[in-house]
């Protein structure tokens, strides 16, 4: 936070010029390595032989030169380009740099490794890896913002144990015939020692880079933007909003796992670039200035997409995406404002699920009604709000964690009461783990969502169809968030989370609005269930859980909302897509999947611990570092007796 | 109210226990209207158990507290809501919200607006929004933070804080505010402000009951002072019958006394324990 104990120096001493034009060759070669042949056979995904067209990978890499190079000649103050780096900062260049890096060394490794050895790499291959290399390099000799002393950081040191327990183990294993009944154990024991070993060794080798490198957290004040004429500023927006949609199009249309953690690898430093040039910090002083442009922009971004689609594949992901982003955003307003651990949540999607299921006129329903769908979603909202209201009232009187048990148990006894209400071992409701099957699709105005529609020379399928009706179901959430959070029961949950004894000593009745966020959150969550009834043709008790390996799940709602940034909105809805995406693409690595998918989170928590998109408040804590924090402890560790 | 002569807050009898301590020992006190009472004791003499039960932080072992003739229910946010507002000996503040947010939630007693009117956002709705607003700036013009109204409110220096828990106090209209502390940790120009802000507070028709250890400050606001001694209270009065009060002395001020009046010369600093 301090701003004395900051320099400009390089990594790599090298003179500025020749760094820069390192970096800027580099850069040019990883771009121009995208026009070559990567690998000789086309056993690898996506066929990387062609001379002069790109393809998957290919793409990421010219992406990433060209996105390096462009921030690069903006941060040497380039006229045309400066826009590219406002702040001026040269580690942006870096972040770019490290992008393309990632991009580089990724390819290369996994056609090794899939196709078995660097011999199977063309030429193209080669420059791909150069360019990364020497653009990386190059950057590091670029005048940089440092710290001028990082101490060295050790990670504890009784954890340096397990380096010799690792090959310990494996001898262990390997010397004990595979027939012994220990032997899965041992093999067992020595991959957790494998991982924890790796994961010592690299957090400490983080803390080495980090003395080395010495970037730490430094702002760099923006100068005020010049005025431009408020329809570029809208456009500019338009624009950013339509590489936005053009950006996870390509992530959700990735047809292998390959090209998927390309973009992630991508997109992370991308990220980071463009923050630390300040291109992220003009972009929102734009949204903020032109809000209805900007949620304008997005949902019209967000409705386009089933235009992109050629077939039914991905428009059925993106729907489940949307289904599982707008109950996050509930499950936002009773963590994220109010600060309730609800770790029950998916059972009210399931409420709202079985509720939409059971008078939609599917023949297993025991109730022979079919509800026009605008009733279907009122009951769904209604039932679930009911269930919240039941849950919510005895519990919320207590304080502290008895909110997450009651609400753990209550997921599972939901399911558990779904599963017994089969006939057999209790009422005939729910035809138990068979589900409620054959939901009939939705007519809405006469409009049947199950046929393929033509819209301006488009045809959209069925789940294109679900898709847009989902998008105004998340509107309707987006609204409600929007503007219950920000009023004066907003505020009141706000206040609640950060001390509940002080929120109640100015005046709210704790109880009364801890239940209200409780009871909303749970109605639009039965709301979103209402619809995903349908989409998914079958209800059936399993997809309503606490954990399992895809979402939606209770453990992966909370997830999402803590992943993208509690209280927000943008947050949970780019977290929830992260998260339906990244196990999704992952199924490739089968066994590992699970393994892959939280060394993924942990990345993340890692980086980002404020979330993907913080907080406003969070924000403004940013700015304010310079003045100092209360000398007394945090007020909200404060028990009742302190008062 | 009904008569001139019913006092504003009338708590008698009140004792509460925990266990087999009894924190606070059949304790009664009036304030009246426009009045400025002091109550002071030594650490641990029960003066915030006594602000926490007459905030229905804590349910009163015994006794009632009776404000403008009415019985108060033991609910914080009723007593809130009746008209009495409280500051923390502890800052409480909503730390992660800004300086204006902690003032609008210090409302929320005196606003309706439900959940249905925030969603249509009415005609009603953003006029209720508007007067909050201008009633909550004009707070933060009186205590002095107007302009860091928009700063969270963990980010103000300690002294700042202490105002905008005093700010976000009045903001729910109280007609007896309840401080405990006001000027701990505070410096001597910052506790001189702090009395100028008590006397403009009491000027605008509040009453106020003050908890504090500095007995310049106490002496110099206060029209009564009441002095609590392990949960007793021992003696009520004004400046001269509470520093001339042999028990006061041995009890409790020995040395602030001596420097805040030459009168107490001789005594020693004396631990409670000796009192009873
Ligand atoms: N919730 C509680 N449970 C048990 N003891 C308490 C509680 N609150 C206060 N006490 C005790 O009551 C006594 C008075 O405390 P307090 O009112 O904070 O004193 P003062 O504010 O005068 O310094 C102390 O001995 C304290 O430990
Ligand atoms: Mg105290």
């Amino acid at each position: 936070m301090t701003t004395t104990t900051t320099e400009t120096t390089p990594v790599i001493p090298l003179p500025a010029r020749a760094a820069a034009a390192l970096t800027g060759l580099g850069a040019l070669a990883t771009a121009a390595s995208a026009a070559m042949a990567w690998t000789w056979t086309s056993d690898f995904p996506g066929d990387l032989t062609f001379y002069g067209s790109p393809a998957g990978l290919q793409w990421l890499a010219l992406a990433a030169g060209l996105l390096t190079l462009v921030v690069l000649l903006g941060s040497q103050g380039v006229p045309g380009l400066r826009w590219a780096t406002p702040a001026g900062s040269n580690n942006a260049v870096l972040y770019a740099a490290t992008g393309t890096l990632a991009v580089s060394v990724y390819s290369v490794a996994s056609i090794a490794v899939e196709l078995d050895g660097l011999v199977n790499l063309e030429p193209g291959g080669w420059v791909l890896a150069a360019g990364g290399l020497i653009t990386v390099l190059g950057a590091l000799g670029l005048p940089l913002d440092r710290r001028t002393a990082v101490p060295l950081r050790i990670v504890d040191k009784r954890l340096f144990l397990l380096v010799p327990a690792a090959p310990l183990v494996w001898f262990g294993t390997h010397a004990i015939p595979e027939d012994k009944p220990v032997a899965p154990v041992l093999t067992a024991l020595a991959g957790g020692v494998a991982i924890a070993t790796g994961a010592v060794l690299l957090v400490q080798l983080g803390h080495l880079a980090n003395t080395w490198l010495r970037l730490g957290k430094i702002e760099r004040p923006l100068d005020a933007p010049r005025a431009l004429p408020s329809w570029v500023e809208v456009l500019v927006i338009i624009v950013a909003f339509g590489l936005g949609l053009f950006a996870i199009t390509f992530g959700i249309d990735t047809e292998y796992g390959e090209l998927f953690i390309g973009c992630l690898l991508f997109a992370g430093p991308t990220l980071a670039a463009l923050t630390k040039s300040g291109l992220i910090a003009r972009l929102r002083a734009l949204t903020v200035k032109h809000r209805p442009v900007t949620t304008g922009a997005a949902f019209a971004a967000a409705a386009s997409f089933p235009f992109t689609q050629s077939s039914d594949q991905y428009t059925s992901v993106a729907t489940n995406i949307l289904i599982f982003a707008t109950v996050a955003l509930g499950l936002n307003i009773v963590v994220g404002l109010a600060g309730l651990l609800d770790l029950g949540y998916v059972a009210f999607l399931g409420v709202g699920a079985y509720s939409a299921a059971l008078v939609s006129g599917s023949p297993a329903s025991p109730i022979h009604v079919q509800f026009p769908f605008w009733a279907a979603m009122l009951t769904g909202a209604a039932v679930s709000m009911i269930f919240g209201v039941i849950i919510g009232a005895p519990t919320l009187r207590l304080r502290g964690d008895y909110l997450a048990i009651v609400t753990l148990g209550f997921g599972e006894i939901f399911r558990i009461t779904m599963l017994n209400l089969n006939g057999t071992t209790g009422p005939k409701v729910t035809n138990g783990s068979n589900g409620i099957p054959r939901i009939p699709d939705l007519e809405i105005f006469g409009f049947d969502l199950g046929k393929p529609h033509t819209v301006a020379g488009i045809e959209l399928g069925r789940f294109s169809n679900y898709y847009l009706l989902m998008l105004l179901v998340t509107a309707v959430v987006v609204l409600i968030f929007a503007r219950v959070g920000n009023s004066r029961i907003g505020r009141a949950w706000v206040a609640i989370r950060e001390d509940e004894t002080a929120a109640e000593a100015m005046g709210i009745n704790g109880f009364r609005l801890k239940l209200l966020a409780f009871a909303l959150g749970a109605c639009l969550a039965g709301l979103a269930g209402t619809v995903q009834a349908h989409v998914s043709y079958t209800v059936t008790p399993d997809q309503y859980t606490f954990a399992e390996a895809l979402p939606p799940n209770s453990a992966f709602l909370l997830a999402a909302v803590i992943l993208g940034g509690m209280g927000t909105i943008s947050g949970p809805l780019a977290g929830a897509t992260l998260l339906f995406l990244i196990p999704k693409k992952l199924e490739f690595l089968a066994d590992y999947q699970l393994l892959a998918f939280g060394a993924a989170l942990i990345v993340l928590m890692r980086v980002r611990p404020e979330g993907l998109i913080p907080n406003r408040r969070q924000q403004l804590e940013f700015h304010e570092a310079a003045i100092p924090a209360q000398p007394t402890g945090e007020p909200t560790a404060l028990t009742k007796a302190g008062a | 109210m009904t008569t001139t002569a019913a006092p504003l807050l009338e708590v008698t009898g009140v004792t509460m226990r925990f266990g087999g301590l009894t924190a606070v020992n059949d304790v009664s006190l009036t304030v009246g209207e426009g009045e400025i009472i002091g109550l002071i004791g030594p650490n641990g003499a029960g003066k915030t158990t006594f602000f926490n039960c007459l905030t229905g932080l804590y349910v009163p072992t015994e006794g009632t507290v009776r404000y403008r003739d009415v019985q108060l229910p033991p609910k914080p946010h009723l007593v809130t809501q009746a008209g009495i507002a409280r500051t923390f000996q502890n800052i409480r503040l909503f730390a992660n919200m800004t300086v204006l947010e902690n003032v609008l939630v210090g409302r929320h007693t005196r606003t309706k607006e439900g959940i249905f009117s925030a969603i249509l956002r009415g005609p009603g709705y953003h006029r209720a929004e508007a007067e909050s607003r201008a009633k909550a700036m004009e707070l933060l013009e009186f205590t002095g933070l107007a302009d860091k109204a928009e700063h969270l409110a963990r980010n103000l220096p300690y002294g700042e804080q202490r105002k905008l828990e005093i700010a976000r106090a009045l903001a729910s209209d109280p007609g007896l505010l309840l401080l405990d502390e006001p000027t701990a940790g505070m410096n001597p120009q910052e506790t001189r402000a702090a009395e100028e802000l008590v006397f403009a507070i009491r000027d605008k028709g509040i009453s106020i009951l003050v908890i504090e250890h500095d007995m310049r400050f106490i002496f110099n606001l206060c029209d009564r002072t009441a002095v609590l001694v392990q949960g007793q209270k021992i003696v009520e009065g004004d400046r001269e019958t509470v520093q001339n009060d042999e028990r006061v002395i041995t009890a409790y001020l020995g040395a602030p006394l001596e420097e805040a009046a030459p009168a107490a010369e001789g005594t020693t600093p004396a631990a409670p324990e000796d009192t009873k």
